[in-house]
């Protein structure tokens, strides 16, 4: 088997700001092969975008990567230059942003900004950097590509927006594209289009995909893979029939509990008690301590992260195995 | 955008017609000139012959009538100090405080985007650090003792510039070589002396004006390397300086054209404080001299100049957002 698209080894990136130091990303690692999507899940502020801009080298200060390697392709990106990403950015790995009306520059047309990402890669022309561009909105599925090219992102709808900023991430066909919850902000008939457009242009192009969402159902029709962060960790890490089948984190498990299902019509949603810590103020041990039902006193000490099954891998002392399950 | 156009244009003459009432109402109520201009020993008769000579026995609205119907044939009154025609003492004098204005202008967006953006880039830095504290010693100090100070410094002490006046002047047509200089209006800018006479005034006035930009772009700048679409635009693998220059530039150009453009009409409408240290003989002077002693024709006619120039103004710079930002839509507007 060929060398993973992107291997992550105890990445810490943490901001250093006037209230203390913020460990936003704090040894995190996961690997995600050629092709494959990996599933990036958590709360707001459970570190999951930063993880992402730490990959693509857009964290900036006070933030900046202490620690860990980001093996893209054996190459160690923690370690690059910043003209050595910005060789690799919009080339070989990608990023599609939330808010897909944020995304695009407004004063600028779209072939502008299409055109000068073909260009900064690609010693071509501008006709056929044009063209490129042209080709790249038709594959994402926005009709008349040619007219669509002159206009303004004002004269787009957000899915469109949305579809046109993947298009800007495909240009280069990269081998990685970070996807920080690119259909949040959409409708869910658009979210439900794009995901199957990106799931089928990942699967024809051999693109890997990290795609960081806090939606599960998102995450269990498009990943193979899913690691869950919580506090700036990740707690679980798994295939992702296995994780969300049968989640061993007690977070995984809340997580899953509260999403609202057809079997449950009528009962109030679980939740999870409790807020996300403060990053500046994390309690000594396991951070998610206070709001764990199965908490004890182990868990005043630091957990690691075990593979506690085969590929299964989980940040915990009491995990909801079989034999806890029994013993609680 | 021709309808677009015309609506303006009707849109400014409404704001003419008021302004000319307002300003005509205004200046009449300043005072009686009749008191200033006629030597104390006058008796009744002689009196009463100068105040109909002027046309200042009518009663203000046929005044105004009057006024209103020589202005539409572009007689805006004649000065009663000079008995010249107003408009030609005004516009000998505008070249002067034009050219003063634009390279006041000048100097500002040369010297203020450029500061402005590296300390909106490098907030941190200690010559950001520096370019914002002398932005406010630019805003503070009182433009009057700056220029007494500069007349000290590099005309006193080091003897480098001229202290006062325009130096030589030329006309643009003189300049090519089509005329002599001396036809035609004349500008200081067309001559290497004029032109080091101008330094002095021009930086004087630029002053307030540099740093207004230069925190106006900074503002700007830091608000802008925020937003999203800028992040987006070096996850595309941009040079930093496409980022700058085309991403971020493009988006702080907005407010810094408005207020320029302001800026410009205030300059030429009120320079005067410049214009007295420096003794440069532009509008500025002339209004005021002609406040002194109640000139009326001449008050009026510069204020109606001066109205019809901002009204210039606020129309190139609509139109230059609609260049900057698709966003405006010039046809909707006005509506």
């Amino acid at each position: 088997m060929a060398a993973p698209t992107l291997e992550v080894r105890n990445l810490r990136t943490h901001f250093f700001t006037r209230a203390g130091v913020v460990r936003a990303v704090d040894d995190v690692s996961f690997t995600v092969e050629r092709g494959k999507v990996l599933g990036l899940v958590g709360e707001s502020g459970s570190g999951k975008t930063v993880t992402g801009f730490s990959v693509i080298g857009l964290v900036d200060p006070p933030g900046r990567i202490v620690g860990g390697q980001i093996l893209f392709q054996g190459r160690d990106l923690a370690k690059a230059t910043e003209a050595e990403m910005r060789d690799l950015r919009g080339n070989r790995i990608a990023m599609i942003f939330q808010d897909p009306m944020m995304t695009l520059n407004p004063v600028l047309r779209i072939d502008t900004q299409m055109i000068e990402t073909v260009l900064a890669h690609k010693k071509v022309s501008h006709e056929q950097a044009r063209q490129r561009a042209r080709d790249t909105l038709g594959m994402v599925g926005i009709p008349s590509p040619d007219e669509r090219l002159k206009s303004y992102p004002h004269q787009f709808s957000g899915g469109m927006r949305q579809r046109v900023a993947i298009a800007i991430a495909l240009l280069h066909e990269p081998d990685l594209i970070v996807a920080d919850e690119p259909t949040t902000a959409l409708d869910v008939t658009i979210q439900g289009q794009i995901l199957a457009e990106v799931q089928k242009l990942a699967q024809t192009t051999g693109t890997s995909l990290i795609w960081i969402t806090h939606d599960l159902s998102v995450v269990a029709g498009l990943a193979d893979d899913i690691a869950v962060m919580y506090a700036g960790r990740v707690v679980e890490h798994g295939a992702v029939s296995d994780v969300l089948d049968r989640p061993l984190h007690p977070y995984t498990a809340g997580l899953i509990g509260s999403v609202p299902s057809r079997n449950k019509r009528g009962e109030p949603l679980r939740q999870i008690p409790g807020m996300t810590p403060s990053l500046l103020s994390l309690p000594p041990g396991c951070a998610f301590r206070s709001r764990c039902p199965r908490a004890a006193e182990a868990c005043l000490a630091e957990p690691e992260i075990n593979e506690i099954l085969p590929g299964r891998e989980v940040r915990c002392f009491r995990p909801l195995t079989e034999t806890a399950e029994q013993a609680a | 955008m021709a309808v677009y156009l015309v609506r303006r244009l009707m849109q400014a003459l409404l704001v003419v017609l008021a302004m000319s009432i307002i300003v005509f109402v205004g200046v009449y109520a300043i005072g009686d000139p009749v008191e200033i201009l006629i030597s104390p020993d006058a008796d009744q008769l002689e009196r009463e012959r100068a105040i109909r000579a002027l046309g200042l026995d009518l009663p203000l609205w046929q005044q105004y009538l009057v006024f209103l119907t020589n202005a539409l044939q572009g007689d805006l009154g004649r000065s009663f100090v000079f008995n010249e025609p107003a408009l030609k003492l005004i516009l000998q004098r505008m070249p002067a405080t034009l050219e003063l204005a634009f390279g006041a202008m000048f100097l500002s967006i040369l010297i203020g985007l450029p500061l402005g953006l590296y300390a909106g880039l490098r907030p941190n830095s200690a010559a950001s650090k520096t370019i914002m504290a002398g932005s406010i010693l630019g805003f503070s100090l009182p433009t009057f003792w700056v220029g007494l100070m500069l007349i000290m410094v590099f005309a006193v002490q080091l003897g480098w510039l001229p202290s006062t006046g325009r130096g030589e002047t030329c006309s643009v047509l003189g300049f090519i070589g089509l005329q002599p200089c001396s036809a035609g209006l004349q500008w200081s800018w067309l001559t290497g002396d004029g032109l080091a006479h101008m330094v002095m005034p021009a930086i004087n006035l630029a002053l307030f004006k540099i740093s207004l930009v230069i925190r106006l772009t900074r503002a700007g700048v830091r608000e802008t390397m925020l937003m999203d679409y800028v992040k987006f635009a070096r996850a595309k693998g941009l040079s930093a300086s496409r980022v700058t220059f085309v991403h971020v530039f493009k988006n702080i150009l907005i407010p810094v054209v408005t207020v320029v453009g302001l800026e410009l009409g205030s300059t030429i409408a009120f320079s005067v404080v410049t214009e007295s240290v420096f003794a440069w003989p532009g509008m500025g002077k002339l209004i005021i001299d002609s406040i002194n002693v109640l000139d009326r024709p001449v008050i009026v006619a510069y204020l109606m100049i001066i109205v019809m120039m901002f009204i210039t103004i606020n129309l190139v710079v609509d139109l230059t957002y609609s260049l900057l930002d698709p966003r405006v839509r010039l046809e909707n507007k006005g509506t």
